[in-house]
């Protein structure tokens, strides 16, 4: 997935949506690489349960690094329907591709509205360069 | 001239027969451990622990000392830890026989010099916090934290009010949020405003009748006093919660204003922190805490009483959560919190906080040129610079910062924390250091953002490690020694 093509959270979680084959949204939600190179290196996750039920800003899953431990929240609405289940012994893949094999969920949207709270890549850019200085 | 060897472990030193005692002869009958002890009770073979001669054993431990850095060595400016001089009078008063060498069991009437140094000491945290009343006993900040959230819990039992969420600030201290989750309530976090303070319309919006408490770090972890303190405890208190102040931070106020004035109900004092108590080897530690009136009748038991000319510990308290330690809490480090205190009196608690506060103002000034201090020009007893600017320049980080000044003698300041502020270096000199070591180490910070870069990337250079594997160290930690050797047999 290319950054520019992703919606962004506050938080730092990047969500990408596709039609799945039953016409339902599935977003696929994971960590952007700014946050994730400010949080060094990775030592932990702690994934959701598939089936959760999550609400948009709820924390769903801890990422810990050797610097703190942060949540992970969810940029949507919806139930959690796989995880990444390989980054729990691999976090690697996390710190080396954020935005491919890094991904952390994917949740089966049960509603759109929480979309138009999320920054597109330009505007994320902006806030990521405030916060580092 | 490092003596390596002998800090190598004790077990790779050891060798098969050595000892550091020779016993005398028995002068009993001997028998046979079969006698005594039959061979299925027995383990196959002895545990395999070092054997070696006394020299062998002090030098290990000798030359360990030395890799260490300590306030009886460097300055030592870690942030948020109060890293002050701890005068030796106190540790000559502390040892006293008297007050070391009683036993906790022995009735009150023979240790009533020590139970009224204790009672004093209550008075005078009582006085200090602006509270009315305290207990000695728990052993360490975050202790106190519990005992104080527990009570709080059985005074709304005691009242019939359901409230379960705990309000903290992001700027409050880590432990505060554990706390609150451990006595059994859920700890919702209120925001910062820019300049550092407590979001006001958050905590309007978080605020509501289930709120049992609000913990506040004031001076926060920023270094900051948060003005607002009055309005928010009235706030607090308005809506029938409680305010705790977590006293972590008490060394930039010392005499100049108290937890109870800014409208604290209850609060912990950090004795190894403000009272010059020995720090680090994970303790013992004390953490007393400070109650207003309607919470004293939950305080741990025994309380001190001075009654009809003596003191004694009255344990008949019904609203008691009980105890929350063995006897009194650790005796030693609250007596040298006494020493401490009433070998400055109150003017001279008060300069303690006037001249931490001026320290680390002066040392703000001095660096804030090559490490910019986002919340502002004027702090408390402590501040947070960022290497942000110094990253982005030049790829130099707050830890490769944090590395290289090992190398000039100083212990690091605390890195990346609090979170709030990127590439975070938080200073706290404390009041007991001298212009001289300030400018040294201002001049050592100017000297290491000079460097090349590379050097100050693989720092430090000068210590026995360097830059552990923590990744490692998390993930797969090696938890025990074992015998390599042997296990290949």
């Amino acid at each position: 997935m290319k950054p520019e093509d992703l919606l962004y959270a506050t938080t730092h979680e990047w969500v990408h949506v596709a039609a799945d084959e039953s016409g339902g949204k599935v977003a696929t939600v994971g960590i952007s690489a700014f946050a994730v190179e400010s949080l060094t290196d990775l030592v932990f996750i702690e994934l959701p349960e598939v089936g959760r039920q999550v609400k948009a800003g709820e924390s769903f899953g801890e990422i810990e690094s050797v610097k703190a431990v942060s949540d992970v929240y969810s940029p949507v609405d919806g139930e959690v329907i796989e995880v990444n289940e390989v980054l729990r012994d691999d976090l690697e893949r996390l710190s080396q591709d954020p935005y491919e094999a890094g991904w952390v969920a994917k949740i089966r949207m049960s509603d759109e509205a929480a979309l138009a709270e999320l920054m597109d890549h330009t505007a994320y850019q902006k806030q990521c360069a405030d916060e580092a200085h | 001239m490092r003596d390596a060897r002998s800090t190598q472990l004790l077990f790779e030193l050891s060798q098969a027969g050595r000892r550091a005692t020779t016993f005398p002869t028995c002068d009993v009958p001997e028998r046979l451990l079969d006698e005594l002890m039959p061979v299925a009770a027995r383990a196959d073979a002895p545990p395999p622990l070092p054997e070696l001669a006394e020299p062998d054993i002090v030098r290990h431990y000798t030359n360990l000392s030395t890799l260490n850095m300590s306030v009886d060595t460097h300055f030592y400016p870690l942030g948020s830890c109060t890293m002050k001089y701890n005068p030796k009078r106190n540790e000559q008063l502390a040892a006293l026989p008297g007050l070391a060498q009683v036993h906790p069991y022995q009735p009150a009437a023979t240790v009533q010099g020590l139970l009224g140094v204790l009672h004093d000491l209550g008075e005078m945290l009582a006085e200090i916090a602006g509270l009315d009343a305290v207990s000695l006993q728990p052993a360490a900040g975050a202790q106190g934290e519990l005992t104080a959230l527990l009570m709080a819990a059985a005074y709304f039992r005691d009242r019939g009010e359901e409230r379960t969420t705990v309000l903290v600030p992001d700027s409050a201290h880590g432990t505060n949020p554990a706390t609150a989750t451990m006595a059994g309530f859920r700890a919702v976090t209120l925001g910062s405003t820019p300049q550092g303070w407590v979001d006001l319309d958050d905590l309007a919006a978080k605020l509501d009748d289930r709120v049992a408490v609000l913990m506040i770090t004031n001076p926060n972890t920023l270094g900051l006093f948060d003005p607002q303190i009055v309005e928010i405890a009235e706030r607090v208190h308005a809506r029938g919660g409680l305010v705790y102040l977590d006293g972590a931070n008490m060394n930039a106020i010392l005499g100049i204003t108290r937890p109870g004035d800014m409208g604290a109900d209850m609060m912990h004092f950090n004795p190894h922190k403000t009272f010059s108590g020995p720090h680090g080897g994970g303790g013992p530690g004390a953490g007393p805490i400070a109650v207003r009136e309607h919470l004293e009748p939950y305080l741990p038991t025994p309380v001190i009483r001075w009654h009809e000319g003596r003191y004694d510990l009255v344990n008949d308290r019904p609203k008691s959560i009980g105890r929350v330690r063995s006897f009194m809490g650790n005796v030693g480090v609250l007596v040298r919190a006494y020493a401490y205190i009433r070998t400055h009196g109150a003017e001279g608690l008060r300069n303690v906080s006037e001249n931490a506060v001026l320290n680390a103002n002066y040392l703000l000034s001095r660096v804030k040129h090559i490490l910019p201090v986002p919340h502002g020009d004027r702090c408390m007893h402590e501040f947070v610079a960022s290497a942000s600017k110094l990253k982005s320049d030049r790829g130099l980080t707050a830890m490769d910062v944090a590395k290289r000044l090992l190398d000039y003698g100083y212990h690091a300041p605390t890195t990346y924390f609090p979170l709030v502020v990127r590439e975070a270096l938080m200073i706290e000199p404390t009041e007991t250091e001298s212009k001289e070591t300030l400018d040294g180490f201002a001049a050592a910070l100017f000297r290491i953002t000079d460097e090349p870069a590379e050097l100050v990337h693989e720092a430090s250079h000068s210590t026995s490690i360097s830059r552990p594997d923590e990744v490692r160290a998390a993930r797969k930690p090696v938890m025990r020694w074992r015998d390599e050797s042997a296990a290949e047999e």
